[in-house]
């Protein structure tokens, strides 16, 4: 899979990740929001013992992937102060608007919902403005 | 039944995740970065992920009576609008944009043991729950919604 073209490894890593969704709700009947499964299975646990098993199973398929191909993990290189403010920002912002990519974007988009449409055009144009902010403004 | 169900299922989504790039910062910032070396690919991930939910939610979803291993569907039923969705969307997008990775790709590379990234679940689990404190404050007395 090392030698496949980038836009391809993107789409079959976005096919897995919409077959993934699907089956969780025909399975188990919840959606594949990630934020939702976080904040509930830190808070509660006991009661949503399968939001916990999910995320485990989220870095198990990471490491599956990188077991299988050897591709080594990608490099994460921030510095740990803005790791901590950003990753702040993220849990913050992600729980006040009830979802991130996977509930808002994957799943909401895909019920065609106008709440997830305008909270994904929403967080992906902040992005962009961050990250335009950090590279190009002179600012930073 | 249900939760070797959900495991296989968050497995096959951090496949997916690694396998797209998602859980790669220089692709993440490289997307986003349109004024600099502008890399498209992650555009394919989105859509790709969409190109089978959407389906499966307008046309497949409708037909089904109940889940395999549960009692019923519980999809999202909130509609509105608000400043809270919008903020909150604003802040997430300005975080994604300082560590380069959203909830699902910064667990999945639990998996490659960088105690950085234990320090980044830390912080997004505080951010969270600051948030569901500001929550709590601005609706005053009303009760909490029932999860």
């Amino acid at each position: 899979m090392a030698n496949l073209h980038p836009f391809v490894t993107a789409l079959l890593g976005g096919f897995c990740i919409g077959i993934a969704a699907v089956m969780l709700m025909v399975l188990v009947g919840r959606i594949a929001g990630i934020t939702g499964m976080v904040f509930s299975g830190i808070r509660s646990p006991l009661q949503n013992i399968w939001s916990v098993m999910f995320l485990i199973g989220l870095a198990l398929g990471a490491f599956l992937y990188h077991g299988m191909t050897g591709i080594p993990h990608p490099a994460y290189d921030v510095p740990l102060p803005m790791i901590l403010g950003g990753a702040f920002l993220v849990g913050f912002g992600t729980k006040l608007g009830s979802g991130c990519t996977s509930g808002h974007g994957i799943c909401g988009l895909g019920r065609l919902s106008p709440r997830s449409l305008i909270a994904t055009c929403t967080f992906m144009l902040f992005t962009f403005i961050t990250v335009f902010v950090r590279f190009h403004s002179g600012l930073v | 039944m249900n939760l070797l169900a959900s495991l296989f299922c968050g497995i096959v989504f951090g496949f997916g995740l690694a396998l797209s790039g998602m859980t790669d910062i220089s692709k993440v910032i490289g997307f986003f970065d349109i004024a600099g070396q502008w890399d498209p690919s992650l555009a394919f991930v989105m859509g790709g992920g969409v190109l089978i939910s959407l389906p499966f939610f307008q046309l497949g979803l409708p037909r089904l009576k109940a889940p395999v291993f549960a009692d019923v569907f519980r999809v999202p039923t909130r509609s509105e609008i608000d400043l809270k969705l919008l903020s909150g969307a604003a802040l997430f997008g300005i975080g994604w944009g300082i560590v380069g990775l959203c909830p699902g790709p910064a667990i999945a590379s639990l998996a490659s043991l960088n105690p950085d990234l234990l320090w980044l679940i830390i912080a997004m689990f505080a951010g969270m729950f600051a948030a569901d404190i500001v929550e709590k404050m601005v609706d005053g007395t009303k009760a909490e919604p029932a999860k």
